[in-house]
């Protein structure tokens, strides 16, 4: 058959999705099913000084209403990642808050009724008696005298102050300089929005002690263990988790939330009554994880020849009411750490503080720390372009890491230790440069300027941390991660043939169904129909750390790249014995085990399988079954990277931003399915334009999220973009096999800068040289009109 | 309570509803038609779309009580004999989709289009979908979807 490995095949998932047979949380109905909703704090800083839920718990179909107090045995929720090697004054949720909450959308009570209508209902009903604290939301004015003071243990509001690099050498390269430019920018908070919002069932057993949940999780293995070992203090054993369909999540479902701990708790309190709790979207938006929200000034110095010298950072990440479970990781090892971009900068420094105020949790979100490192870095190659009159290209072009380099470690010791693995950074520039027709479409900028209008070429050129991460790196002892960052699978081979793959990477949207069956029907020379993959159930997979962090095809898929090849090991010996021959003899090829050079007789891994299964005749010391399981730690992260170049045009009277050309040059390395990595590009591509152009999560000065539904957040629309134009090169990566970088997150970490370098660069001829996001029509019409140059 | 009838994929269900009772909730948890699913509740997502006496609405933002009488069409009566319709089959050839949470409203909403339009341009697929929301694809591989539906609807491919 042919390699499936490269090949664009159509999902193996879809027949379920596009007929409406998929079960995702909200389709699971269980018998004697009661329906849970959650009381949620109107305001953003209160004391809670009392609860009274009796005329709720009159209403008829109430089955109950609880408060923190009835959870008071349940420990806070864990903080997983805290910055590394720093102190983190950890503040975390509880599965309902008791004494206090801290923004807007905290649960204070739940209300268990017959039906989710009587719940909601019943949730009126419910009287809370609150003191209201003053607010602060911006993450600078946390920090400030006289804000108001969240937590006991963060005195000015400072979760932890994180720095990396080399803040003398910088300090010095910026004094030596011919240019410093000095800008600040807010990196705005976003909304991640998956269409599916959270949910859970809990499921308590009073016979056998234990619990299912099932929940809308990303890593299902890790839920687990945070529930059982840090809230509930129980046996790991004693709680099974499962993940169904999962529509997309984009790092939000990474995370434990209260809820998944308060239907299981509840179940247990009403006797093993199953308890579905749904979230709505007004719920997803001030109660599931933001994104972003940095507030920072940067300064950044450079030659007259557009060589940079040193780049140093200071941020205010801000990180919410309550930490989530890895928030303080993002804006600390996912951030700093990548600040050196594609290119050779020679010092480089980056100061941290991550800070609490009055909004809702910040975690990790599609790209996670990269997009606003990237975002930083390429704003600051542009404004020295526009500083020392270069073309963008150009100044990418002197300061890239050269091929020759890798691997390469970042100035200034900012990667901690680990190497960028491969790059081609210009080869992936010069194909951009030429898919775009670059001196013709500045040329077309020159005459449209002539005429008046206003058009726009914006470069990011980016590389991102792939596939995390090897544990000795990113575990406690390095940068503060609470667990490994390895991966498992599990491939059988059955008797019959077919091939069952487990693992604990959790598929919601990225078609793993499909490319990790590729990869084991590749290996094993079956059809890839052949090849079932199964995952997100704990009962019945190893434990695995789940899908995020572009980690499924570096780093869960290798692994089952390496039990294949234990299997195949496996299947030579037997399968020599079968045509008695010796073991060395025999070599294995599009699924037959044959002596080297008479492929004519040979045994198919079908019928090797067999033999293995029924075990009648096996060579001496042979276990039966091809079986084999591996949990994959890998040697370093992988780098990939890539140019986009995006082209707008601004109507003057209005200020409207039109994206007229999006073309990108990624490179992924190894590319499993082509048609999936696209489709990851697109997506990726739109959620960074959308930040760049549109969305925006808006607390007022009272902690009210006032882009709190679909309506005031302005997710990207289809006819608000244009077609993307998608091609690549390919250096594979050393650190893997298979040579995978990965792809998740690449579109998103590249391309809101180079729609915004696209409109800064419409916008030179007003001396605009910096604006921050979301430029929405107003903005740009502001600017336009403020510059002193608009009409 | 309120005695509604409605005919469902070709099924005709009498029921007692509440009347408050939203028809995405009617569809989904009395007919236990689960295909369909829900999004937001500002009828902005379009996750939730039918077809109702053969026009796309949003399901979410219908009573069942106004759909007394009428014939609704979800994504599970789409498929006929055992034949994805062009558009569920333009939805896979092209990966239109990838989480799929958002797919049955969007493929509702584009059979619904294709019928007002058997040959739209790039542009008028994507105003005709501006009512539905897609966080995973970016809608590139969305038009290309419609596109393949709208070619074998006329009789190509």
């Amino acid at each position: 058959m042919a390699k499936a490995i490269g090949q664009a095949l159509k999902r193996k998932e879809d027949p379920r999705l596009i007929t409406g047979r998929a079960k995702y949380l909200d389709d699971i109905q269980l018998p004697g099913m009661v329906y849970a909703a959650v009381l949620r704090s109107p305001y953003a800083h209160a004391k809670i000084n009392s609860i009274d839920a009796s005329e709720a718990e009159s209403l008829p179909g109430v089955v109950g209403v609880f408060t923190g107090k009835d959870f008071a045995d349940l420990n806070p929720l864990p903080c997983a990642w805290q910055a590394g090697g720093v102190n983190n004054n950890a503040n975390t949720p509880r599965t309902l808050e008791i004494d206090k909450v801290t923004f807007t959308g905290a649960g204070v009570a739940v209300v268990v009724a017959e039906s989710r209508y009587i719940a909601e209902d019943a949730l009126a009903l419910i009287h809370v008696d609150y003191e209201v604290l003053p607010v602060v939301v911006d993450a600078k004015k946390a920090t400030e005298p006289g804000a108001p003071q969240l937590h006991e243990n963060a005195p000015n509001n400072i979760c932890m102050e994180w720095s990396c690099g080399d803040e003398a050498a910088t300090d010095k390269a910026l004094a030596e300089a011919d240019v410093v430019i000095k800008q600040s920018l807010r990196n705005q908070r976003l909304i991640p929005t998956p269409m599916e919002p959270r949910g859970a069932i809990g499921i308590y057993s009073p016979v056998a002690e234990d619990y299912t949940v099932y929940m809308t999780s990303q890593a299902p293995h890790v839920m687990r263990l945070l529930m059982t070992a840090f809230v509930f203090g129980m046996p790991e054993n004693k709680l099974r988790c499962i993940s169904p369909q999962v529509g997309g999540g984009f790092g939000t479902k990474i995370f434990l939330y209260p809820e998944y701990c308060m239907v299981a708790a509840v179940s247990k309190k009403l006797g093993g009554l199953p308890v579905k709790w749904m979230e709505t979207r007004r719920e997803n938006y001030i109660a599931t994880t933001h994104g972003r929200d940095h507030v920072t000034e940067f300064e950044v110095a450079a030659k007259n020849d557009g060589t940079i010298t040193g780049l140093k950072v200071d941020t205010y990440a801000n990180l919410g009411g309550v930490l989530s479970t890895i928030a303080p990781g993002i804006p600390t090892t996912l951030y700093g750490r990548l600040l050196s971009g594609v290119y050779k900068f020679p010092n480089i420094y980056c100061h941290v503080y991550g800070t609490y105020t009055n909004t809702g949790m910040v975690d990790a979100y599609r790209g996670a720390g990269r997009p606003e490192a990237s975002f930083l870095v390429e704003r600051a190659i542009d404004l020295v372009a526009q500083k020392l009159n270069m073309d963008p290209s150009e100044v990418r072009r002197v300061n890239f890491i050269p091929p020759d380099a890798f691997p390469y470690a970042p100035a200034s010791n900012i990667l901690n230790g680990l190497k960028y693995d491969s790059g081609e950074y210009e080869g992936a520039l010069n194909k951009a440069l030429e898919l775009v027709d670059y001196k013709n479409l500045r040329q077309e900028q020159a005459a449209a300027r002539e005429a008046g209008r206003l058009m726009g070429i914006g470069f990011s050129s980016y590389v991102e941390i792939c596939g995390v991460a090897p544990s000795a790196w990113i575990g406690l002892p390095g940068e503060g991660w609470g667990a490994g960052l390895w991966e498992s699978a599990n491939v059988r081979v059955h008797l019959t043939g077919k091939v069952v793959v487990t693992t604990g990477s959790q598929s919601h949207g990225q078609g793993l169904e499909t490319t990790m069956a590729q990869v084991a029907a590749d290996m094993l020379g079956v059809e890839v129909d052949d090849v079932r993959v199964e995952h997100s159930d704990t009962l019945g997979t190893p434990f695995g750390y789940g899908t995020y962090g572009s980690r499924s095809a570096a780093v869960g898929t290798v692994a089952i790249h390496n039990s294949v090849q234990k299997i195949i090991e496996k299947a030579k010996k037997i399968g020599a014995h079968m045509l008695e021959a010796a073991p060395e003899d025999v070599t294995f090829e599009d699924g037959k085990v044959f002596v080297k050079g008479s492929p004519d007789k040979a045994k198919t891994i079908q019928e090797v399988a067999l033999a293995a299964a029924v075990a009648y005749d096996l060579p001496p010391g042979t276990e039966p079954f091809l079986d084999d399981t591996t949990y994959y730690d890998p040697p370093n992260c992988t780098y990939p990277f890539g140019t986009h170049i995006c082209v707008v045009e601004i109507d003057k009277d209005t200020g409207h931003v039109a994206i007229k050309r999006y073309l990108a040059v990624d490179d992924v390395g190894k590319k499993i399915n082509p048609l999936i990595v696209d489709g990851q590009l697109h997506g990726g591509i739109v959620q960074g334009a959308g930040q760049a152009l549109w969305e925006t999560a808006v607390y007022d000065d009272n902690g009210q999220l006032i882009s709190g539904s679909l309506t005031d957040y302005a997710l990207p629309k289809a006819h608000w973009l244009p077609m993307i134009e998608t091609d690549s090169t390919e250096t594979p990566s050393p650190v893997n096999p298979l040579g995978i970088k990965g792809a998740g997150e690449a579109g998103t970490i590249a391309s809101a800068q180079a729609v915004v370098n696209a409109v800064v660069d419409a916008l030179a001829p007003y001396g605009i040289t910096h604006l921050d996001m979301p430029l929405t029509s107003q903005k740009v019409w502001e600017a336009i009109h403020s510059s002193g140059n608009g009409r | 309570m309120a005695e509604i009838t409605v005919t469902v994929n070709g099924k005709s269900y009498t029921r007692d509803v509440e009347p408050r009772l939203l028809l995405v909730h009617f569809i989904r948890d009395v007919l236990g038609l689960t295909g369909t699913n829900i999004g937001c509740e500002t009828s902005v997502c379009g996750a939730c779309t039918i077809l109702m006496d053969g026009q796309a609405v949003k399901s979410c933002t219908q009573l069942a009580v106004q759909a007394d009488g009428s014939s609704v069409t979800t994504i599970e009566g789409l498929a006929s004999n055992g034949d994805l319709h062009p558009v569920q089959e333009g939805f896979w050839e092209k990966h239109g989709l990838q989480c799929g949470y958002c797919t049955p409203g969007m493929i509702m909403a584009s059979v619904d289009l294709l019928q007002s339009n058997a040959n739209p341009t790039e542009d008028e697929i994507r105003h005709g979908l501006e009512g539905n929301l897609c966080r995973c694809t970016g809608y590139h591989n969305i038009v290309k979807a419609v596109q393949y539906a709208a070619e074998k609807m006329q009789g190509g491919n």
